[in-house]
């Protein structure tokens, strides 16, 4: 365990068990650090990062941006809708401006599967994945395997069942890689309709009865219908949706132990969680927030000693 | 090939740890301004062995202490092949208006302990910072760095190696000259 195998965090499929336990062994050091009366560290103060976001996000910008600040990187904020790719520029020019401007780590979110895999090999910068389409989101999995691992102490042998849109889900993909690498079982429920075709080639069956999911699992990773990412209607309505789908109250409660539940956000409350289940003890999605600063901050912090001067 | 040269035992090491708790007593008194700052990772020997020392000495139970972790405030990180990974930082006081007793091993070029004055002021602006270390390296600093107590010093070349070895790791307390050609 003494670096990463890799250059860039393009996705968990490419990392190996000891890149994770590296990431996680990092990040619990800087969750000290953001815990402390000063938060900051001088560590990346001579590195440049550049945030590329090419898709909305809120929570995951916010996240890699305070990382990067608390490490003293200098940033850089791009977001597509203000910018010149709305006047036709392509993706790899208006990276290369960027890198111009001698820019040490690109973070990169692109609604395209691929994008940050191919600035990977066309750029000479370290390419950070905030997400790429219906691909991976591996800074996500990692946060999420994390909080998991800090709930229980290890995530090995832990059964954990990913609940919701899985065919448009990146979070679903990444988190399957990577509970995966640890050790944990993973399965996936939700309505057929919003299952991959390929499901049992990653190695992860699928419950379609939601109850049964929870009797079997540890942990519910409850995720988000992705409404701007469904073409076509894949359930007859919301409302039905949440019937069937959505975790209330009193199914936590009917089950015999207590199970954990997370979300990778923004809650859709009433659809996918209930409001009191969001709220509740159960869940540890403030958390998942906080664990992200921290995870990020580790994954930019081991990218940057690969810089070589 | 390679050459070894046993600087101090296991007994000189014991009688040294003892002279560096009398010179702190002298200068702190009971210790209650005063808190202990072990830097991780190898400083962290010499100082749990300092303050189970003082706690004889000044027979109490209670000198505050911390282990520092120092990686992320390093100024080599893009500067060597393997990355600097982290150690266990245990830093639950404030340092606000205290006395910090900073140690480490082997005080060679001083950025160590840069980093380590870096780090401390994340706590807090101590009183007073004073460094403590078991070897002084002397002719072989990059910063303007100097020890309020000082162990054993030393005069070494480039090509030399100071390596001190506790019963904890290495099964025996002693401190190693070891030069490789």
């Amino acid at each position: 365990m003494s670096n990463l195998s890799v250059d860039h965090l393009l996705g968990i499929k490419y990392l190996i068990k000891s890149d994770i336990d590296l990431i996680f062994k990092t990040a619990d050091n800087f969750k000290k650090i953001i815990n402390q009366p000063i938060k900051k560290v001088p560590s990346l103060r001579d590195v440049t990062i550049a945030n590329l976001f090419f898709e909305n996000s809120t929570r995951t910008k916010l996240s890699f941006e305070l990382a990067e600040k608390r490490l003293s990187a200098d940033v850089i904020n791009f977001a597509s809708a203000s910018s010149s790719v709305t006047k036709g520029e392509t993706l790899l020019d208006t990276v290369n401006n960027i890198l111009a401007m001698k820019v040490d780590i690109v973070v990169i979110r692109h609604p395209n599967p691929g994008a940050s895999v191919f600035l990977s090999r066309n750029i000479d910068a370290k390419i950070v994945n905030a997400g790429d389409g219906t691909h991976e989101h591996p800074t996500q999995a990692l946060l999420d395997a994390y909080s998991i691992r800090e709930k229980y102490g290890e995530v090995v042998g832990k059964k954990i069942v990913i609940v919701g849109d899985i065919l448009h889900s990146r979070v679903a993909l990444s988190n399957i890689y990577c509970l995966q690498k640890l050790g944990a079982e993973v399965k996936v429920c939700g309505p057929s309709s919003l299952m991959p075709k390929h499901l049992h080639a990653l190695g992860v069956t699928h419950f379609s009865d939601l109850k049964e999911a929870l009797v079997w699992c540890d942990v519910a990773n409850v995720l988000r219908i992705q409404l701007e990412r469904q073409d076509v209607n894949y359930f007859p309505s919301l409302r039905e949706y949440a019937m069937v789908y959505g975790v209330n109250k009193e199914m936590l409660d009917s089950l015999e132990k207590e199970i954990t539940i997370m979300h990778p956000g923004p809650i859709n409350r009433g659809v996918e969680l209930s409001s009191d289940v969001a709220d509740s003890k159960h869940a540890i999605i403030l958390d998942q927030v906080e664990n992200g600063v921290a995870i990020r901050m580790a994954v930019l912090y081991l990218l940057a000693g690969k810089i070589k001067n | 090939m390679i050459e070894q040269r046993q600087l101090l035992n296991q007994k000189d090491i014991q009688i040294t740890i003892e002279r560096l708790c009398q010179q702190l007593i002298e200068n702190h008194g009971d210790f209650k301004n005063t808190v202990i700052v072990g830097v991780q990772p190898r400083g962290t020997f010499l100082s749990n062995r300092i303050i189970g020392k003082l706690k004889q000495l000044l027979n109490t139970t209670d000198v505050e202490s911390g282990s520092l972790d120092i990686s992320f405030y390093r100024d080599d990180l893009r500067r060597r092949d393997e990355p600097i990974v982290p150690e266990v930082m245990d830093m639950n006081l404030s340092l606000e208006g205290k006395d910090v007793v900073l140690i480490d091993d082997v005080l060679f070029t001083g950025r160590s302990i840069r980093s380590a004055i870096d780090a401390l002021m994340a706590f807090g602006r101590p009183k007073s910072v004073e460094l403590l270390t078991l070897i002084d390296r002397r002719f072989s600093r990059d910063l303007p760095i100097q020890p309020n107590y000082v162990g054993r010093t030393i005069d070494a070349i480039d090509s030399e190696r100071v390596i001190v070895e506790w019963k904890e790791v290495n099964g025996k307390d002693r401190i190693l000259m070891v030069k490789s050609d």
